[in-house]
């Protein structure tokens, strides 16, 4: 039987990695994510998680440690945010080269300097292009079911990649929810046991991480390939994880009222709870108002995008991130996207919430009125900062 | 010495047959000692049969399965580590393209 508990994000985290019982955790503290790292080290020590806990000395130990674990067959977790996630950084792309399925929990925080410890997402989007599957989570329960979710999807065979699992730092992390905690035998059922041959194996000797210099193009054209593929894997457990728990989260993109949508917001993460709210009220006066609230960044939602795209007069989106020197790192890949329509809906990217500026519900208002006027031939600036303290010039 | 013959290699017809993470170890396609400056001679009068110049090679290039040891000079890369370990100075470490004085 699955109960209710009433914990933080990071606990959710924990009591997920319990659950989904991995043989190794190698982990570095870091605010905010700390709490998580503190309670899955009391489950290894209180004997109810069976792992062994490498307590190392860095961020960049903790992927290297995961690694080496992974490459004997080894159920892994690993948890950062910021600072630490850039700091295992040149990790990353080994682990999702060397096709380890490495599942992590990232709590998105910003990066320095100026040193500001509240929730953006300049840690993980600018690992984008490191191979990680990388998904946002709205609450604490999406948190909690999308570390089950994970490793069901990196160690499926056909994708065999490390994923990230993002959650605002503090605004999920350190406030509490009532969360459903999923028994641990339909837990059992739904994620068996890791097997894998890419491991080291004493019997049938292989080599891992190996330098492939003529070849090294096609062994990523075959990650791209097989990335390709992963939407489908996504959907497939999503659906698979409803069936069993309940919570069905729409695979890649969550559309909230975008059917008979004139505008729509595009949204990564915590966020998308306060825009759904202002949805609802300005539905409620007759405005046609929608919400994407984007899942996963990588692989990215392309076809969903598109589908989206081709049918509303306008796009905004709201970006927790500045590429310094363009634009938000969320509006680029949705640009992207969205030049391949032959009409494109008008767009705006609002940047907003940098080192955890509070993007309030008037402050959304505002950008849903933006891009309605947007709608109707008005003139709009493509890029603008949301609740920015002072006037500025572009 | 059992090492593994070097075959031919011939890349994938398609990108699906690429190995997904791990491949069968000892796969050898090449020789590998071009770039090897000094090669260690071993002087077996003086050669205790000890065994340590076999456990630190870090290329696992030395055999022990013969009578007297034996160095796979196809895949020696010359680094030394035998030479400077071994306790009674029985390698030297030759420069290649030169005899090594008996
Ligand atoms: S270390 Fe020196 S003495 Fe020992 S086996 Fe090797 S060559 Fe012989
Ligand atoms: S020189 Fe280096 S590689 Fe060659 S046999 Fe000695 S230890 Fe091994």
């Amino acid at each position: 039987m699955s109960k209710k508990i009433f914990v933080s994000g990071d606990e959710a985290v924990a009591e997920a990695v319990r659950l989904a019982k991995p043989h190794v955790i190698s982990a570095y503290p870091i605010t905010p994510q700390t709490v998580a790292v503190e309670r899955i080290s009391d489950f290894v020590e209180d004997g109810t998680l069976k792992a062994e806990y490498l307590h190392v000395e860095s961020e960049h130990s903790a992927m290297s440690a995961a690694m080496g674990a992974a490459a004997v067959g080894a159920r892994t977790f690993t948890a950062t945010s910021s600072q630490g996630l850039l700091y295992m950084s040149e990790v990353l792309p080994y682990v999702s080269g060397a096709r380890f399925p490495i599942v992590m929990m990232n709590a998105n925080r910003t990066l320095a300097t100026p040193w500001a410890l509240l929730s953006d997402h300049r840690d993980s989007l600018s690992q984008l292009d490191s191979g990680w599957i990388q998904v946002y989570c709205e609450d604490a329960q999406e948190t909690l079911d999308m570390i089950l979710q994970a490793y069901r999807i990196s160690e499926d065979p056909r994708v065999m990649a490390p994923m990230m699992v993002n959650l605002d730092g503090f605004v999920l992390t350190h406030t509490y929810e009532m969360v459903e905690l999923p028994a641990q035998a339909e837990v059992d059922a739904f994620l068996p046991a890791y097997t894998t041959i890419n491991r080291m194996d004493l019997d049938d000797p292989k080599t891992v991480c190996y330098a492939a210099m003529n070849d090294y193009m096609e062994f990523h054209m075959k990650q791209e390939l097989d990335m390709r593929k992963v939407p489908s894997v996504i959907e497939e457990v999503d659906r698979l994880y409803g069936d069993k728990f309940g919570r069905y989260y729409d695979g890649m993109v969550e559309q909230y009222l975008c059917d008979d949508a004139e505008v729509v917001l595009v949204t990564l993460g915590s966020v998308t709870g306060t825009a759904r709210v202002v949805v609802d009220a300005m539905r409620k006066e007759g405005h046609k108002v929608g919400l994407v609230k984007l899942r996963y960044m990588r692989p990215f939602p392309r076809e969903e995008i598109l589908d989206i795209a081709s049918r509303v007069r306008a796009i905004g989106v709201l970006d927790k991130d500045i590429s310094v020197g363009y634009e938000g790192i969320v509006f680029t890949n949705v640009n992207s996207t969205v030049a391949d329509l032959e009409t494109s809906p008008g767009r705006i990217n609002f940047i907003g919430g940098l080192g955890g500026r509070n993007i309030s519900k008037e402050n959304t208002r505002g950008m849903f009125n933006e891009l309605l006027e947007l709608a109707r031939g008005e003139k709009k600036e493509k890029i603008q900062f949301v609740n920015a303290r002072c006037e500025y010039h572009g | 010495m059992d090492r593994p013959k070097v075959v031919k290699y011939t890349p994938p017809e398609c990108v699906e047959d690429y190995p997904l993470g791990a491949f069968q170890a000892g796969h050898l396609v090449q020789k590998n000692a071009g770039w090897r400056v000094f090669r260690p001679v071993i002087d077996h009068d003086k050669c205790i049969g000890c065994l340590r110049c076999f456990l630190v090679c870090p290329d696992g290039v030395i055999d022990k399965s013969g009578e007297k040891l034996e160095i796979d000079y196809d895949f020696c890369k010359g680094c030394g580590v035998c030479a400077y370990e071994c306790k009674v100075n029985a390698i030297r470490m030759v420069k290649e393209g030169e005899e090594a004085d008996e």
